[in-house]
């Protein structure tokens, strides 16, 4: 289907336009939203998560490309079943108690959106009740937490407390990352996985919730 | 006071203090607040920070203005205290130092991401940077660092928002880049010949890098500098990544660590060395002792 790799093309280009443009005419042309969706916009920005992780193209043009995968879904929306909308499963993000960067978060918020996740984005300056209260409320399979400043790293370590101490281990695994973060780091307070980047949060995100 | 870029020009390694975030931390900050509001309320700690690097060794001594821009302060509903906040900043490290250091007018990043990638338009980060930098010469700093860029764009802006206001304030500029496959890259994908040709454009007196990870990345970012630029460097390395030690954050890197990569990072063209994350004053008087015994 031409028109799909078009919109992929674009879609990675950024060119937000475009994929406006190019959405409507397949919608126009008759192929389904959901065909659309996935082999067009999903396929597209899977690419462009696997180019940033192998450090071939940079932040800004993640950032474009998911502006056009939002552009295209704008157009889909109205037309998308609730059965289509794809979901993997819900996610819930934020930057952790005391840090106010979010940059990190917000690129594993599209990352994920992107792959199909239902993304719950909290925000920044995150008390670990909140975390721990949205997952319980919306279903939430995964937490993932984001720190930039050291500072700020033991608020990782009270979420995962928290999880347990409510008895949602079993139903609500939780993952960190951001600058200072390490694999030893998120072993050592419990936490169930670690994303380097945010290309590799969402592999990580996947294992969690068994989807290969 | 001989001017600081003089003393750069006749040959003099100037040695600039260390981290301020951790040390705030350390004397009670909490989570969430905003490290600049102390400047108002807790000058007391400001002036004992700027003793303990002074008291190191450091010839120029930060004022606690990295988040002091009206865009930055405005999340905390401080932007209409910008004046006072850089100026008690200020203050607070000239009182501590009078004419035997340098007083540094710290310029972090706005925090927002400039249009297209995000929704910050060029003007509005522009003006926000020029009334930072009015309300830091106004109150006597003697440089203005504008540092920890990632995007060149808004790197540029601040330069020449400073630029605009004081013809002859000397303004020293570091971009923050990560270690990858393809090479240094700040996360905005501006690489070190980019930052060195673009802030050289843009009008900084002195440019280099701040943060990173580790001072041995440090060396290898100063010499590809130095391949693309003749202006001075700069560079303010962390300790390191932060590791877990008994479910303590440590800094990896010891004083005598880095200082003994001083050499390298003279041979490299660096005029300018400090500290940034995880050092301490006792990193910067290691770093001291080595630019003393170095440099002739």
């Amino acid at each position: 289907m031409g028109i799909l790799i078009e919109i992929s093309e674009s879609l990675q280009r950024g060119d937000f336009e475009n994929v406006t443009a190019l959405t409507e005419r397949a919608v126009a042309d008759g192929v389904s939203a959901k065909e659309i969706l996935d082999a067009g916009l999903i396929a597209a920005m899977d690419t462009v998560g696997e180019r940033f992780r192998k450090h071939e193209i940079f932040l800004p043009d993640v950032l474009l490309a998911a502006k056009a995968m939002y552009a295209g879904m704008d157009v889909l929306k109205p037309l998308l079943a609730d059965a289509d909308v794809p979901s993997r499963g819900k996610v819930v993000i934020g930057s952790v108690r005391g840090d106010l960067h979010d940059i990190g978060k917000n690129l594993v918020g599209i990352m994920l959106r992107g792959a199909g996740f239902d993304v719950i984005d909290l925000g920044n300056d995150v008390a670990p009740e909140r975390f721990v209260d949205a997952a319980a409320d919306e279903g939430a399979g995964v937490i993932g937490m984001s720190a930039l400043l050291t500072t700020t790293m033991p608020a990782m370590k009270a979420v995962v407390e928290l999880v347990e101490e409510r008895g949602l281990s079993d139903d609500v695994k939780t993952i960190v990352g951001g600058a200072p973060v390490s694999a030893d780091f998120a072993r050592e307070i419990g936490a169930d996985a670690y994303g380097f980047d945010a290309a590799n949060a969402v592999v990580r995100v996947k294992e969690l919730m068994d989807i290969s | 006071m001989k001017r600081f870029l003089d003393r750069i020009t006749d040959g003099e390694v100037l040695v600039v203090d260390g981290a301020m975030g951790t040390m705030l931390i350390a004397r009670g900050l909490p989570p969430g607040a905003c490290p600049e509001e102390w400047n108002l309320t807790r000058p007391e700690i400001l002036e004992e920070i700027a003793s303990l690097y002074l008291e190191a060794g450091a010839d120029v001594i930060t004022a606690n203005t990295f988040g002091a821009s009206p865009m930055k302060l405005a999340p905390y509903g401080l932007a209409d205290m910008t004046e006072d906040i850089n100026a008690a900043g200020v203050a607070a490290v000239r009182k501590v130092v009078g004419d035997s250091a340098y007083v540094l007018g710290d310029v972090g990043p706005s925090g927002r991401l400039l249009k297209p990638y995000g929704d910050a338009d060029r003007d509005e980060v522009y003006r926000s940077f020029e009334r930072q930098a009015s309300a830091l010469v106004s109150a006597g700093v003697d440089v203005v660092f504008v540092e920890t860029m990632m995007d060149l764009n808004e790197a540029t802006l601040a330069v020449k928002a400073v630029r605009a206001v004081s013809p002859d304030i000397p303004i020293v500029t570091t971009m923050t880049f990560d270690d990858t496959p393809g090479g240094f890259f700040t996360i905005m994908g501006v690489s070190v010949e980019d930052a060195a040709s673009g802030l050289a454009a843009a009008g900084a007196d002195v440019v280099g890098s701040n943060c990173g990870n580790g001072i041995e990345n440090m060396v290898r970012i100063a010499r590809l500098f130095g391949e693309h630029t003749d202006l001075p460097l700069v560079i303010q390395s962390n300790a390191g990544l932060p590791e877990v030690v008994n479910g303590e954050l440590v800094y990896a890197e010891t004083p005598k660590f880095m200082a003994a990569r001083v050499n390298d990072l003279l041979d490299a063209g660096a005029k300018i060395i400090g500290g940034c994350c995880g050092t301490t004053p006792e990193h910067i008087r290691a770093i001291r002792g080595a630019v003393d015994s170095l440099v002739g």
